[in-house]
């Protein structure tokens, strides 16, 4: 009788098929049925699609690199619900294509930065030169966004992919309504003001939750 | 979880285990015949490979794992839908977490609640607290040491926009503040001249001194009548007012700064301080704590001098 470990040892087939299996328990079990699960399909109820602006500023975001530095995930830990607000939720992430969670904080979390008592203009002072409002920070300064106009040539394609291809529930109309604002009061936006309408949205969903 | 989901999570954990272990024991069968022999009969550069069965400390230890899994998935959630015996999820747990706080910390803020501010300011600890919760919620703007920046008020001198007595910081705090200066360019003349002699004048009552130069003090002498309109808010004697935020220009603390430009500046554009409303943020409690360490800021001030 041969040693019992050669059947697998000398048939590479057989173990190339062992070890697909193997590796694959751990994903399905552990991942697949996420995505038949209730609380991580469907959106917070307090949920709202992005503005147009607020669109084409987390894509300024997204461009600058915000999320390398900052995350978007409150841990269920008092220490950080106490700084941050309300712990994160499946539920809020929903329409977010690609997610922000981010995995580490040289900066603070934004998740909740929309409902911190800042005001727009400290945020725009903050963009431009953070050392002038905290000096101890070391983020970079953004002064060229308060300057730059948004690009708005591929923002009514966004609105429609995000509609279309990831169910976020915009209508005709709402794209069509979005579009018309960004050919009116918008048509002039800087990038900084689109950042700093998005970082403004940033946890709208969760105002109820905060302690 | 529906009931398909559960079952799909369990049959794939069964089979895990079980896998586990069956290989374990099947790769652990050795005949006598085969134990017998010294070696594999692989043979490499005349370095021969063993044939020895697994180490018992590694096998123990897999079988250690294979324990271990079994009675996590019978005290944690895991199996399915099953729970686990203990009840464990993420929220209790950061929910015990919270109320173990909130017992030791509740009383306390209960107690600095009911003592008055002038007194608090007695307590170490509770402006250590204060500390602490400036340092979260008020650093951003007013600066973690306080003083302020462009725009944000220095709290730690004895100036004050809105008044500096306990009930007067709590209210700020509480409802919030928002200044609101116009801008004046068109009422002083809406020249560029008229503008610059404002400036210098309101520069000038801080500092008497730029009188002394004959052009500035002709400026400054040409924009003294239009200086009712600006009277409105910050009074007769340019020494502010505390209703509405609007600053004393006759001292030397300058929010916006103290060049001709930043007054200039200020004069075309109008400012428009804010001070964000705190009462759905903090808890009462939590507000009092806070004010009490800004009252202790501007009040050793006082005795430093």
């Amino acid at each position: 009788m041969s040693n019992a470990h050669e059947v697998v040892e000398k048939n590479v087939g057989l173990m190339i098929v062992l070890t697909l299996i193997a590796v694959s328990f751990g994903g399905l079990a552990e991942i697949v049925p996420l995505f038949w699960q209730k609380a991580t399909t469907e959106p917070l109820e307090t949920l709202e699609p992005y503005t147009a602006l607020e669109m084409e500023g987390r894509d300024i975001y997204i461009r600058e690199g915000c999320h390398v530095c900052h995350t978007q995930m409150v841990r269920p830990l008092r220490a950080e619900t106490e700084r941050f607000g309300a712990y994160s939720v499946a539920g809020e992430d929903v329409w977010e294509h690609p997610f922000l969670w981010g995995s580490k904080r040289t900066g603070p979390d934004l998740a909740r930065v929309g409902l911190r008592p800042i005001t727009e203009q400290w945020h725009r002072e903050h963009l431009r030169d953070p050392r002038q409002v905290v000096p101890e920070s070391n983020m970079p300064a953004y002064p060229w966004l308060q300057e730059t106009p948004v690009d708005w040539d591929l923002t009514e394609r966004k609105l429609s992919v995000f509609k279309n291809a990831f169910g976020v529930p915009y209508t005709d109309e709402d794209i069509a309504e979005q579009m018309s604002k960004v050919n009116g009061e918008w048509a002039n936006a800087t990038e900084e003001d689109a950042l700093v309408a998005y970082l403004l949205s940033l946890g709208q969903e969760r105002k109820e939750a905060v302690q | 979880m529906s009931d398909f989901w559960s079952w799909f999570i369990i049959v794939i954990v069964v089979i895990n285990l079980l896998g586990c272990g069956g290989l374990l024991l099947w790769n652990n069968q050795i005949s006598a015949e085969e134990a017998a022999k010294e070696t594999t009969g692989h043979s490499f550069d005349g370095i021969q490979e063993r044939n020895a069965p697994l180490p018992r400390w590694w096998l123990f230890l897999f079988i250690g794992t294979l324990i271990f899994s079994a009675v996590y998935l019978v005290l944690y959630p895991g199996f399915g839908k099953f729970d686990g015996v203990l009840g464990w999820t993420s929220d209790n747990q950061y929910q015990k977490e919270v109320a173990v706080m909130e017992k030791s910390t509740g009383p306390l803020f209960e107690q600095y609640g009911q003592v008055a501010i002038e007194e608090l300011v007695e307590y170490p600890e509770a402006l250590a607290v204060g500390g602490r919760l400036f340092a979260n919620n008020c650093a951003i703007c007013h600066g973690s040491d306080a003083r302020g920046a462009k725009g944000y008020p220095n709290l730690t001198d004895d100036d004050w926009l809105y008044g500096g007595e306990p009930d007067q910081i709590v209210t700020s705090i509480t409802k919030g503040r928002k200044a609101a200066m116009p801008p004046m360019a068109a009422a002083i003349g809406n020249t560029d001249e008229a503008v610059r002699d404002m400036a210098l004048y309101v520069q000038s009552l801080s500092r008497p001194d730029l009188a002394k130069d004959s052009q500035k003090a002709a400026a400054i002498e040409r924009a003294k009548p239009k200086f009712a309109m600006c009277a409105a808010c910050h009074g007769q004697d340019a020494k502010g007012n505390i209703m509405m935020g609007a600053p004393d220009l006759t001292d030397t603390t300058w929010l916006y700064g103290p060049r001709v430009e930043d007054i200039e500046y200020t004069i075309r554009h109008g400012r428009a301080g804010h001070m964000p409303a705190h009462e759905n943020l903090l808890s009462k409690e939590r507000i009092h704590v806070i004010a009490a360490y800004v009252y202790s800021l501007s009040r050793n001030a006082d005795t430093a001098e």
